[in-house]
């Protein structure tokens, strides 16, 4: 074998063996990894009252409603499995809307309602412009009116 | 393949290469940098920040495919021990560390009016964090040694274990949970407006381009002072 | 909350970074192939 063959078979050793390390390395990084939970995996996990945790999921429509002191809300976050209720002191981020994605730190109370202390707007990958917007949420009440076949 | 190897040869081809993509970078990246400023319109949610996105995007997108690259070149450096691969690995790291640079820039000033934050420690964030370390450390290894073969070889050790990251990056946003939204352009389709998405893929040329022309004329430089070296010590031999 | 300070911020901190990095480059090209002509002239 030629010095440069065999350079190049032992390049592609080395980075076979760092893909499969890879690999194997971040399946075990999973949990640890992620960011948040959502309301899915604290209901399956049984996290106690007090626990700091960063709870992640979507504002579920037609749930925020402010309190009478104009500060606080309190909204239900859904990940489409479970809810849970939230409370959040603050001041909102912009993009903190019904049916888009949020993630707060905080912990549950007792009462099993999640105090937030930081808020997070999570973005998704939908970018258009306003008109665009408003002419899909349109077509969408109109296919809702529409009764079904 | 040899061909292009040559440093005499290389140079015949990039100094007409240089101009070129110098005045069609500029070009392009003007035009879609217009374009997104002025002409396409706010997005229904995130409003004027979204023009952010034609930086952020293909600083994102180039400086992964640059590390790419930088990767292969490392390959090259060791297995075939081109001079030139050597040169093009120097050239290339220190503009794909202000690429990375300008992504996570960009990134963070768009997350503060977006999310509520200029940064958090998710998958996404990180690992890209991670890129721009490793293009510094390919920067610091290839430097640090007087022999400069020999800094261009443990630089190119560090870009090929470097290539671990890249689909880490990729994925990030799938594996785990991530504050980071996932892709929108993916093999089935885009989910950016086409009003968005022909200026992003416009800036996504021009700043490609304009990478291209930095890491030519890095070559360039690097190829003169390795012959100003040259000639130096020959010239050092043949006074002694 | 206003976006245009934002979006500003953003051009202008690109626009240095890779206009810097641009310059650089050219600037370090054009004195290291000056000085390599010099050099070649010095010997004839």
């Amino acid at each position: 074998m030629k010095p440069k063959h065999q350079r190049l078979a032992l390049a592609g050793a080395a980075v076979a063996a760092l893909g499969v390390a890879a690999a194997l390395a971040l399946p075990a990084l999973k949990d640890q990894a992620a960011y948040f939970y959502a309301p899915a995996d604290v209901v399956a996990k049984g996290v106690t009252p007090g626990q700091a945790i960063r709870l992640g999921g979507l504002v579920e429509k037609g749930s925020i409603e402010r309190s009478a002191d104009g500060l606080t809300i309190h909204f239900r976050v859904t990940d489409r499995l479970e809810t849970v209720p939230v409370a959040y002191t603050g001041i909102v981020p912009d993009l903190f809307r019904e049916g888009q994605g949020m993630i707060a730190d905080g912990r549950f109370d007792d009462g099993g309602t999640f105090r937030a202390e930081t808020l997070l707007a999570k973005h998704d990958e939908n970018y258009m412009p306003p008109e665009v917007a408003k002419a899909i949420e349109r077509a969408e009440a109109a296919a809702k009116a529409r009764p079904e076949k | 393949m040899h061909r292009f190897a040559n440093p005499a040869r290389f140079l015949k081809l990039a100094r007409p290469l240089t101009a070129a993509t110098l005045a069609l970078g500029f070009a392009l990246t003007t035009a879609a940098l217009w374009w997104g400023l002025f002409r396409a319109p706010p997005d229904y949610l995130q409003g004027e920040s979204v023009r952010i996105m034609y930086l952020h995007v293909p600083t994102a997108w180039i400086s992964m495919g640059a590390y790419l690259g930088l990767g292969i070149t490392g390959i090259a450096v060791l297995v075939w021990k081109h001079p030139l691969a050597e040169v093009a690995l120097e050239a290339l790291a220190p503009v794909g560390a202000v690429y990375a640079g300008v992504c996570l820039l960009t990134g963070s000033i768009w997350g503060r009016p977006t999310w509520g934050t200029w940064w958090v420690w998710d998958g996404r964030l990180t690992s890209m964090l991670v890129l721009f370390f490793l293009y510094l450390g390919v920067v610091a290894l290839a430097g640090a040694f007087d022999e400069r073969s020999r800094g261009a070889r443990a630089a190119a050790v560090l870009a090929i274990v470097g290539l671990v990251n890249l689909p880490i990056i990729k994925f990030s946003v799938e594996w785990w949970n991530t504050l980071h939204q996932p892709a929108s352009i993916t093999l089935k389709g885009s989910s950016i407006h086409p009003d968005m998405l022909y200026p992003l893929l416009t800036s996504a040329g021009g700043l490609g381009l304009l990478m291209a022309a930095a890491v030519l004329m890095r070559m360039r430089a690097i190829i003169a002072e390795q012959r100003i070296a040259a000639r130096r010590a020959r010239l050092a031999g043949d006074a002694a | 909350m206003n976006a245009l300070p934002f979006v500003i911020a953003a051009y202008t901190a690109a626009a240095l970074c890779i206009g810097g990095v641009l310059l650089w480059s050219w600037v370090s090209m054009r004195r290291a192939e000056k000085a390599a002509d010099a050099l070649r002239g010095e010997r004839r």
